[in-house]
């Protein structure tokens, strides 16, 4: 990986969920116990179960806590994307990726207090994806700055 | 190491057994008709006298005895023994029923021991070894019939029965436990446990053997459970009816030994009751040739299982029995399609991201029965895409409809969520009214 890489990939808590009442909750309680600060979320689903993904202020003890407490759970690298919270934001993102044939597995965005908008994507090519990004000046959100979000 | 417990008998030529059983078979028919008003009534009913069994063939003029029957004399109307000539009584747990109770004599209760004393040493037991008992102590059979078969071998036995489990993985750590006697579901359950305590049963123990049984079981299972913890795993067999657990697999595990001066054994058609060939699959039919207070004549235990012939590689003369593939109770009709749970365990264990606990659930949606089965994946296997998991989804369905020849809808549940058993697990719930 080259230099700089490292700090601008995130790590997204990702997790095993039965689609039963109570399992968010489960979850849920689990973080606040231990006092983890969720920064983004989101539940994709498919009927019977869902995976919970998540990015958190401590990734690496958030998934010891839920490992040890018997969750299905791993640490994904995903890509943070700061963009302008105005139209034609996320169809430049879009292109820069269509360009250059990244292929985005899934994503999801949310509005920051300073008034952007980030996205969260898993690409199938992560330090390509870095690079061709940076060659274009969009900015990546790194682990630290995830946290003060 | 003696490599034969009774040399002798173990290795008696076929034809000779042949002649020990013949003999023993003609006083049984005598015994059960003179002491049992069951067996007499039976018997007459059947038109059937002692006198007309004069070889091992005219045992088909024998009439069947069933588990129903056990059920009919509640409690001891089949016994041919006084009370006062009983040792012990096990009973059954009843879950279908009325519960069945079985006795035994003293002398029963050394035959049976013996029984396992010969099986024990026949995968390489000693007096060196220790066993821990974790089956179920009590009603059972299964806790007390292995203490003593251990104790008569003269090898030490740790009774932990089951449940406490950390205690339990504990003192096998401690003791150097060498061989372990439970259900293969509590097995995996000591496994799993030993996993979250930060213990490794393959490096940090003794164990090299486990004698599992009471539950149906498959090769597949075998071979992960021989995997992860590190052991030799034995099929170990027998009903309480027949007296408790009796027989293991020999060290060439190839087929269960069934001691023929104690036990005779017939593999029949479950339709028409004639003998199958050996080799081909059939209903178990025990008949007891030594037992005093609950003899069996022709009892159909409901255990699906074949005949092996060709010699075993261990010197043993005695016949042996393929693992048990189901009992013909277990079986599960689902859209005219017959269905074991065996059959679902060989699938899924065979697949390496697939946990070792599944459940099998059959309803009827409308006129229509399906079949879903339910399974925890392995951690290792979960992915964060959803088209990662919508694809082992397939692969397990796809996998159990190539055997089964039924579409069967896969659920993903959370580790931990599928029951866990300390004795026989459930494997099946069917919850169409019929």
């Amino acid at each position: 990986m080259g230099a700089g890489m490292e700090d601008k990939i995130i790590k997204q808590i990702s997790l095993f969920a039965e689609n039963k009442p109570g399992r968010l909750a489960n979850v849920a309680n689990k973080l606040k116990s231990a006092g983890v600060n969720i920064r983004a979320f989101t539940i994709a689903e498919s009927g019977d179960f869902g995976i919970i993904r998540m990015v958190v202020d401590r990734p690496d003890y958030t998934h010891d806590i839920l490992h040890d407490a018997g969750f299905t759970v791993s640490e994904t690298s995903v890509l943070g994307i700061e963009m302008e919270d105005v139209p034609g934001s996320m169809s430049r993102i879009a292109e820069v990726f269509g360009k250059v044939k990244i292929n985005i597995d899934y994503a999801y965005a949310f509005i920051t207090r300073d008034q952007k908008a980030l996205l969260i994507v898993r690409v199938n090519d992560i330090e390509k994806a870095v690079k061709t990004l940076q060659e274009e000046g969009i900015k990546l959100i790194t682990m630290k700055e995830l946290e003060k979000i | 190491m003696p490599e034969y417990w009774d040399p002798e008998i173990e290795t008696m030529p076929a034809e000779d057994l042949k002649k020990l059983q013949e003999e023993k078979l003609k006083q049984l028919v005598h015994y059960v008709y003179e002491r049992s008003p069951f067996y007499r009534k039976r018997f007459d009913e059947h038109g059937v006298k002692p006198e007309d069994i004069q070889t091992l063939e005219d045992i088909r003029k024998l009439p069947f005895t069933v588990k129903q029957d056990l059920r009919d004399t509640y409690p001891i109307g089949m016994f041919c023994v006084p009370n006062s000539q009983l040792t012990r009584f096990h009973a059954s747990s009843g879950t279908t029923g009325k519960p069945t109770v079985v006795g035994y004599t003293q002398q029963d209760i050394d035959e049976w021991a013996e029984s396992l004393a010969r099986a024990f040493t026949s995968v390489g037991m000693g007096k060196d070894d220790i066993l821990q008992v974790s089956y179920g102590y009590g009603l059972f059979t299964g806790g007390l019939g292995a203490h003593y078969g251990c104790e008569k071998l003269g090898a030490t036995v740790l009774p932990t029965s089951s449940g406490n489990t950390e205690r339990q993985l504990e003192l096998m750590m401690d003791l150097d436990v060498t061989a372990i006697a439970c259900t293969p579901s509590y097995f995996l359950y000591m496994i799993e446990t030993a996993r979250k305590i930060g213990m490794n049963i393959k490096e940090e123990t003794k164990l090299k053997r486990g004698f599992f049984g009471a539950e149906p079981w498959t090769e597949e299972l075998k071979k992960r459970i021989e995997d992860e913890a590190g052991i030799k795993a034995y099929d170990i067999y027998g009903t309480s009816e027949m007296s408790g657990p009796l027989f293991t697999e020999c060290s060439a595990q190839s087929g269960i030994h069934i001691w023929a001066d104690k036990f005779l054994v017939e593999i029949l058609d479950t339709e028409t009751g004639e003998t199958v060939p050996d080799g081909e699959r059939g209903e178990l039919v025990i008949t007891t040739l030594t037992k005093e207070a609950l003899p069996l004549i022709r009892y159909k235990v409901k255990d699906l299982t074949r005949k092996l012939s060709e010699p075993c590689a261990c010197g043993r003369t005695h016949p042996r029995i393929a693992r048990i593939s189901g009992r013909s109770d277990d079986m599960i009709i689902v859209r005219g399609i017959n269905v074991f749970p065996g059959q679902i365990e060989s699938v899924l264990m065979k697949i390496p991201e697939v946990g070792s606990h599944f459940m099998i659930i059959v309803d009827r949606i409308g006129p229509l029965d399906s079949m879903k089965v339910q399974i925890e994946m392995h951690g290792s296997a979960f992915s964060d895409k959803m088209s990662d998991m919508m694809a082992l989804k397939r692969k397990v369905s796809g996998a159990l409809k190539s055997v089964l020849n039924l579409a069967v809808e896969v659920e993903l549940v959370e580790h931990g969520s599928l029951p866990r058993s300390e004795g026989k697990s459930k494997k099946v719930i069917d919850k169409r009214k019929i």
